[in-house]
């Protein structure tokens, strides 16, 4: 017999017949990657300068710019919550920023709603440089020059970092919908 | 990419609802931010209990990570050893030798330390480290420097002792957890280390800039007196650190005294030992109020 529409039966996210997507991972997956970047810094060794990028910030910025209308506008608050219980800062500072950051970019989609990806990484950086600077200011240390020098080549690698960062959501984006056998 | 309809409610009653109760919910998240973050600036102890949990449930995962760190990198200075074995092999026998001659006069200068010192009726027992731990993670992503120790309350650490690795002085115990601790480096730009110059009496300030560097601060001015290389011990005021426990080297002069390298480098510390605090009493004085009276009818904090 001749096969109908071959391609019909599976797609990217796999077979369809007798399977179907988990809400449960499609749904804390882009959480999850955010929990765990948030923890990445502290399994590095101890630096004498802040020079790991700001991982667990990083992915909330890509997951926003990669796949916009995933996470909510609130979101920055309870994510951010988990960050300063590791990051080292004083407690609110992420809940803070991050939520500015979540609420910053949603008036940009405002203004700019279609964007290329070269817009979303100036987006990115500038977030990036706004909140490296901010954080160094709320972090309850003496604000020195040589100490706002030392944050140069930290921004630097997180500006560099985002590309990477978009990709990986957006492999995780894909792996967010795989489909799984229906047991019922 | 393009937006999605998400963003644009329609005529959809419980569209607008949603979106509209998102925003609040953002607007408050702000507030709560700002809230929550002037508080912890006014009062840099608020809910630490609840970052020690935190620090305590990750534990595991990051003493593992640490070992695998620590154990990698042996690897590496095993096999970089094996590349220049042999010149280093002579210059390592000459200095052992030298090294041997030097070790007999000092038992001999430790001896009549101790001999001179019973006769002055100084008792000083050997000091015992409360816990011995591994430095376990850091706040590589902060601008304040801290580090994170795999032992806790239940080990015996509590807040203000000092933190050394057998090379020098690493930092002070900040916050305590059950099984994990904050420790506060002395590169941290809030850390301010009492030291003088090995050798003389020349007493200063080591201050953290929080860029890898400590200023070294003279108390007395006038002429410069430092010179680069001088190495700089803790002095024991203040009371938490033992005097004699080795903290910077000099690297840059200024007109006020210059800027120190610090011997101890938390990114190659292994294991460190938590010490208790050097004269507690002072401590205790130092922290109460100046209107509060101190010893026996001061009560303890």
């Amino acid at each position: 017999m001749e096969r109908y529409a071959p391609r019909a039966r599976s797609d990217a996210y796999g077979r369809r017949i007798n399977r179907a997507h988990s809400p449960l991972v499609a749904l804390a997956l882009p959480w999850l990657s955010i929990l765990l970047g948030s923890l990445l810094p502290m399994f590095f060794i101890a630096t004498a300068l802040p020079l790991i990028p700001p991982t667990g910030f990083l992915t909330l910025l890509a997951w926003r710019l990669v796949r916009p209308g995933l996470l909510p506008v609130w979101a920055g608050a309870p994510l951010g919550l988990f960050d300063d219980l590791f990051s080292g800062q004083p407690l609110g500072s992420g809940v803070l920023l991050w939520s500015l950051t979540m609420i910053a970019i949603e008036l940009l989609d405002r203004r700019l709603p279609w964007r290329s990806f070269a817009q979303d990484w100036i987006a990115a950086t500038l977030s990036l440089l706004g909140y490296l600077l901010a954080a160094f200011l709320v972090s309850g240390a003496t604000a020195t020059a040589p100490a706002l020098v030392a944050l140069g080549p930290q921004a630097l690698l997180s500006a560099l970092l985002f590309p990477a960062a978009a990709r990986l959501v957006a492999t995780l984006d894909r792996l967010r919908l795989t489909r799984y056998r229906v047991t019922a | 990419m393009a937006p999605s309809a998400q963003r644009h409610a329609g005529f959809s009653k419980r569209a607008q609802y949603t979106l509209f109760t998102g925003y609040i919910a953002a607007g408050l998240g702000t507030l709560l931010g700002a809230i929550l973050l002037g508080v912890s600036l006014w009062q840099p102890r608020f809910l630490s209990g609840l970052r020690g949990g935190a620090q305590d449930v990750v534990a595991p995962a990051t003493g593992a990570a640490a070992t695998a760190r620590t154990e990698s990198k042996g690897l590496i200075s095993t096999i970089r050893g094996y590349l220049r074995a042999g010149s280093q092999n002579a210059a390592l026998k000459r200095e052992v030798e030298i090294a041997r001659i030097r070790l007999k006069e000092a038992e001999a200068v430790r001896q009549e330390n101790a001999r001179l010192k019973a006769l002055l009726a100084i008792r000083d027992g050997e000091v015992k480290p409360v816990a011995v731990a591994r430095l376990v993670g850091s706040t590589a992503a902060s601008t304040r420097r801290f580090a994170y120790l795999g032992a806790g309350s239940a080990q015996g650490v509590a807040v203000g002792m000092p933190v050394v690795s057998p090379r020098g002085v690493v930092g002070r115990i900040l916050e305590v957890g059950r099984n994990s601790s904050r420790v506060l480096l002395i590169l941290d730009s809030e850390s301010v280390l009492p030291v003088r110059r090995s050798g003389d009496e020349l007493v200063a300030f080591a201050e953290g800039r929080g860029d890898s560097l400590l200023r070294i601060k003279l108390i007395n001015l006038g002429l410069n007196p430092l010179k680069l290389g001088d190495l700089f011990l803790t002095s024991g005021a203040g009371g938490y650190y033992r005097p004699g426990t080795a903290v910077a080297i000099l690297t840059h002069k200024s007109a006020d005294g210059g800027l120190a390298r610090i011997v101890s480098d938390p990114a190659a510390t292994d294991f460190v030992a938590v010490m208790p605090i050097f004269e507690p009493e002072a401590v205790e004085v130092a922290d109460t109020p100046i209107e509060r009276a101190v010893g026996e009818t001061g009560e303890r904090r």
